[in-house]
């Protein structure tokens, strides 16, 4: 497990309020992990505190899933 | 057209004397005060260094934790003032014995909770993130966490309540104004049930600052805490900030007695008045406080010389508490040798927007038990009065009809009257 991910994971545990063996890669924030709209408004710049990237707009809403925004926030760091 | 009649059937409070209405009445009745100094914030360069604070701990031992009654994830999302209704707002609603389970049901209960100041501590945090990180930084649910009405927002979608969906803000009447006008909407056939009440978390820097520049809250008593809420006495200097919720069930009486609910009693009366005279003083002649218990006793169809006991506003500030004893020596007459009237804000300091709303739950326990609480640090009587303050110690006595009075910034006043059923 990258470090990348153990810290997305931490901050969805903390934000949702789920266990973290709920936070698998396909898990969608909206349809798995009770996000609604706002929350995956505040996940994302709860992204951008830790990892001290802007995520536009439009890349937000391509992040659904736990992968997508290790995959999103591993490119933008690399 | 013909008033329906309402009751109380369910209690619920945070307060600096605890968690759960008897826990909260007993010490109250043991003459114990929620004053503390201010540690978990910066004072020391503000007049006033001390509050009424809610002692956190196990809600079995009738302390406070948030855990119990809202959602973790949600807490995070909202100011106390919310989570402190939601609190108070499930013990009401378990006390009354009562859930909304039918869409009938859901669509004939209403929610009505105000607050004085809402979400100010969020506000002044947000300020901060916005010129230190900019607006990217602001959280999405900084507006719908901050809202006044989002108290009665977030209780009804905790208990599924469809009814009408309201809320009040007139600074220190606030609660009593929620209680009256939720009332109403029974008597008038808009809603059988409403959960409705009063809730505040103003204890901040920021609202210590600003009350302090209006030369509210009592200084002189920093090191000495629980002497500083001392209403009528003449060493007094202004009020003591508190923090909590005040929530009470109110339902249709028939409704009430047809699914055998326990009552404490029934709301007969409310009255309104503005004084129209200057923003944060009363007026000096006690005219708006008079003609709010004037026209709450007008409705209740009951004369003066019924009222039992009265639970002031005395807030303990220097012009405030006598301008209030002399209205009510004025509107009493040869009765106010017959009455006791004490202000609670003695031991829970000022709730601010919700201090009407856990007063009214004072003034239905004072009926229930029989008993007058006590003003506390009642040494030495500013004036004389033939009124009994019930200084240091509760008064027995039967009580029959209690009034509860709430005057507020902006010259806003309200009075309610409650009578056994």
């Amino acid at each position: 497990m990258s470090d990348i991910e153990d810290r997305v994971r931490k901050i969805v545990v903390e934000h949702l309020n789920v266990e973290a063996d709920k936070v698998t890669e396909k898990a969608s924030f909206m349809d798995d992990l009770g996000a609604d709209s706002l929350d995956q408004v505040e996940l994302v710049m709860a992204f951008e505190e830790e990892f001290g990237v802007e995520i536009p707009d439009d890349a937000a809403e391509s992040i659904q899933t736990f992968g997508d925004a290790v995959a999103f926030l591993t490119k933008a760091t690399a | 057209m013909t008033m329906r009649r309402v009751v109380v059937t369910g209690l619920g409070i945070v307060s600096p004397l605890g968690v759960g209405h008897e826990i909260v009445w007993s010490n109250m009745l043991a003459s114990k005060s929620g004053a503390q100094r201010v540690t978990d914030f910066q004072v020391d360069d503000i007049p006033c260094q001390i509050a009424c604070r809610i002692p956190l701990g196990d809600t079995s031992e009738g302390k406070y934790n948030p855990d119990d009654w809202m959602d973790v994830k949600e807490q995070r999302k909202v100011d106390p003032f919310i989570v402190f209704a939601m609190a108070a707002s499930t013990q009401a609603l378990r006390d009354a014995g009562y859930e909304a389970k039918t869409l009938e049901q859901q669509e004939r209960t209403g929610v009505l909770i105000g607050s004085g100041i809402g979400g100010i501590g969020g506000i002044y945090d947000a300020s901060i993130t916005l010129a230190e990180k900019g607006p990217r930084r602001i959280s999405p649910f900084f507006i719908p966490g901050r809202l006044i009405n989002l108290a009665s927002g977030y209780v009804s979608i905790e208990h599924g309540l469809k009814g009408p969906n309201h809320s009040v803000v007139t600074a220190c009447s606030t609660g009593a104004h929620a209680i009256g006008d939720a009332a109403r909407l029974i008597m008038l056939g808009d809603a059988d049930v409403m959960v409705a009440g009063g809730t505040e978390s103003p204890v901040n820097r920021l609202s210590l600052a600003g009350f302090s520049a209006c030369r509210a809250l009592s200084t002189s008593f920093n090191d000495t805490p629980e002497k500083a809420s001392r209403p009528y006495d003449k060493d007094r200097d202004g009020f003591v900030m508190g923090e909590g919720a005040g929530i009470v069930v109110l339902e249709e009486y028939e409704h009430a007695k047809a699914r055998g609910a326990k009552i404490y009693g029934e709301v007969i009366g409310y009255g309104l008045s503005g004084d129209a005279h200057h923003i944060t003083a009363p007026a000096e002649d006690g005219n708006g406080g008079f003609r709010s218990m004037s026209a709450a006793i007008k409705r209740a169809g009951i004369s003066t010389a019924e009222i039992d006991y009265i639970n002031a506003h005395g807030t303990s500030t220097p012009l405030g508490d006598e301008i209030e004893l002399g209205a009510v020596t004025r509107l009493l007459g040869d009765h106010a040798a017959n009455v006791v009237m004490s202000s609670t804000k003695s031991a829970t300091g000022h709730l601010l927007g919700a201090a009407g709303a856990i007063e009214a739950i004072f003034s239905l326990l004072a009926m229930r038990d029989n008993v007058a609480p006590p003003t506390l640090n009642l040494d030495n009587p500013s004036v004389e009065t033939v009124i009994n303050l019930a200084p240091h110690k509760p008064v027995q006595k039967e009580i029959n009809v209690a009034l509860s009075n709430s005057f507020g910034f902006g010259g806003t006043n309200a009075s309610l009257v409650f009578r056994k059923v």
